[in-house]
């Protein structure tokens, strides 16, 4: 290919080679917005090079207590600490189960092949995100308000979170299953409820089951923060090991946390294959 | 199910007919179905009482009574009063005939929160930059179709799975300690966990590409970088602007919390709002969060669909 061959192929086709100026001036306006906010929030939020520094020696000192672990020499001391995974394991159970049994029948009022009257379909799912839109720390702090601290509130808070975003999902899931089936159901004189029980569900349930597992990871993760305001778990002992700036400690119970999420993360694949095997073999 | 099949295949002269087999089949497959389902349920109603027995559904309490007397009450039976009285402080006296004087009584410190809510919207933002740059970079080496070799993978697995194991808010309380109380600690904060979740999410974009372009960029002598730059970024690309603007939105609400620890933002005001038992100021708070995310949660769907109907267009 020669150059003239290039400068006339730029000729024929010059959108090929750069694109029209009012799209490079705006894709520059965007850059230069972009680089712009992102300096003011260097500035506004004091991004000094010496705050930068001391933070990361003090962060690496941090880091530095890693190793060697902290290892708990007696009962008495290990105790609280599994009691604390138990109990946050407890709570994102508990939580998941409560929120998935008050969600189940709102996902059908949520559903448009369910509820075939949209102005209460509509009100429902506007419920829906108003519910998500709680933080579960912001729940937990109301719950310890009226239970107490201790790990029930930490629970409700999680169940009520979940309420909104398991009938959001189930609802999404009821969506988007066939018709067919509801037809031959419908085709050999069943009710609204044969209907749903015999058709729908089948085809709901093993996707339910692996969101309820999903989630259930998730509220293992996320109800660890929860012991942070006294809602129950092992996020409390964490708090508290960081606030006495026991770091040793702190990175040892960060790793005991991460090593549970890990064995949960495990079964639930095994046990989420198995459903998705039994739902593959009565497929066939 | 075999036994069936060698009946169909060769009937016996006289015995069982492939019928009576077949109820056979159906009722020993029942009845297995049916033990299976009654020991899932006994596993189930046990660990459902041990962790209601964790979680304190069965504790019996101290409470005061209205008249100053203590009693033993059962724990949700006497919280519940207490959840509706705490819920309707948080309402506000609104009446019609005094309306703007009401509104301007329940958002009091409308000031104070407004700055606190575009900090939070810049912690956000930031959060989300560092992560995207964090996650991006990490999420070559951490799939296991680009990683150049099996430690670099496991090493920057590990990374990102500690960086996202680890809720926002233990980050925000170590960092707080590190760069001191401010909306710096809380980006940090926010930041190392978008990188640790983006980065998981990349990495499986990555793992889904088409390997063609890479063998081509290699074939013509590119280096490790120039296969990630011109063969794998631009399949990649779609997917990690839709990834970002979702993580945008989780930013967003994660970053309105930091501040309970003392990490920039509106989390404080809550913490103060709590502490004050300044209810009204709580539902204000909400409303306020509410309403942002709302916005910004639509704002950022629309900008998603219109970048991935672009993507489908230059397809």
């Amino acid at each position: 290919m020669t150059p003239e061959q290039i400068a006339a192929a730029k000729a024929a086709y010059p959108t090929a080679f750069r694109a029209p100026l009012s799209l490079r001036l705006r894709r520059y306006a965007l850059w230069a917005g972009f680089t712009a906010l992102f300096c003011y929030c260097l500035w506004a939020f004091d991004f000094s090079p010496m705050r930068i520094w001391t933070g990361i020696l003090r962060f690496g000192d941090v880091l530095g207590f890693m190793f060697p672990p902290y290892i708990w020499k007696s009962w008495a001391e290990f105790l609280p600490i599994l009691e604390g995974l138990g109990e946050t394991l407890a709570m994102a159970f508990l939580g998941t189960l409560i929120g998935a049994v008050f969600a189940f029948p709102l996902s059908f009022l949520g559903a448009k092949n369910i509820t075939r009257f949209w102005p209460l379909r509509m009100g429902v799912r506007r419920g829906y995100d108003v519910i998500r839109a709680f933080e579960t720390l912001v729940l937990a702090l109301i719950f310890i308000r009226a239970f107490g601290l201790g790990p029930l509130a930490g629970i409700l808070a999680i169940a009520v979170s979940e309420i909104g975003t398991f009938a959001k999902l189930f609802s999404e899931a009821i969506e988007n299953t066939s018709e067919k089936p509801v037809e031959g159901i419908k085709a050999s004189g069943g009710a609204r409820l044969q209907q749903i029980r015999f058709a729908v569900m089948p085809q709901v349930m093993p996707v339910i089951w692996s969101i309820l597992l999903y989630n259930f990871e998730s509220n293992v993760r996320s109800g660890t923060i929860l012991g942070i305001v006294g809602a129950g778990g092992i996020g409390f002992l964490l708090s508290d090991r960081i606030s006495a700036y026991k770091w040793d400690e702190a990175w040892s119970i960060i790793f005991l946390i991460i090593a549970m999420v890990y064995v949960i993360d495990y079964l639930s694949g095994l046990i989420r294959a198995r459903i998705i095997g039994l739902n593959e073999g009565a497929a066939k | 199910m075999t036994a069936t099949a060698e009946f169909t295949a060769a009937p016996p002269l006289s015995g069982p007919s492939a019928i009576a087999a077949f109820e056979r089949d159906f009722a020993l497959n029942r009845r297995r179905a049916r033990v299976n389902w009654a020991i899932g349920a006994v596993l189930f109603f046990v660990v459902f009482l041990l962790t209601a027995w964790i979680g304190d559904f069965f504790k019996v309490t101290q409470v005061t009574l209205r008249d100053g007397s203590r009693e033993w009450r059962w724990i949700i039976g006497a919280g519940l009063p207490r959840l509706g009285e705490f819920i309707t402080k948080t309402f506000p006296v609104l009446r019609w005939d005094s309306l703007g004087a009401d509104l301007a009584e329940w958002f009091w410190r409308w000031q104070t929160w407004l700055r606190l809510l575009v900090e939070t919207i810049l912690i956000a933002f930031m959060a989300t930059v560092f992560g995207v740059i964090g996650g991006f970079l990490m999420s070559f080496p951490a799939s296991r179709n680009l990683s150049p070799n099996r430690y670099v993978l496991w090493i920057s697995r590990r990374f990102l799975e500690i960086a996202r194991t680890v809720p926002e808010l233990v980050w925000a309380l170590i960092f707080v300690f590190c760069f001191s109380v401010g909306p710096m600690a809380g980006v940090m904060a926010v930041g190392l966990h978008a990188c640790g979740a983006l980065g998981k999410l990349y990495s499986e974009v990555n793992e889904n590409i088409d390997m063609r372009p890479l063998e081509g960029v290699k074939a013509a002598g590119g280096t490790w970088f120039d296969q990630i730059r011109y063969a794998v970024v631009p399949q990649v690309l779609p997917n990690i602007i839709s990834y970002t603007l979702l993580r945008l939105e989780i930013n967003v609400r994660s970053s309105s919390i930091i501040g309970y620890v003392g990490a920039g933002g509106l989390g404080q005001e809550i913490r103060t709002a709590m502490s004050f038992q300044e209810y009204t100021d709580l539902s204000a708070l909400f409303l306020i969060i509410l309403v942002t995310v709302v916005i910004i949660d639509f704002g950022s769907e629309k900008l998603r669909h219109r970048i991935i109907g672009l993507g489908e267009r230059d397809a």
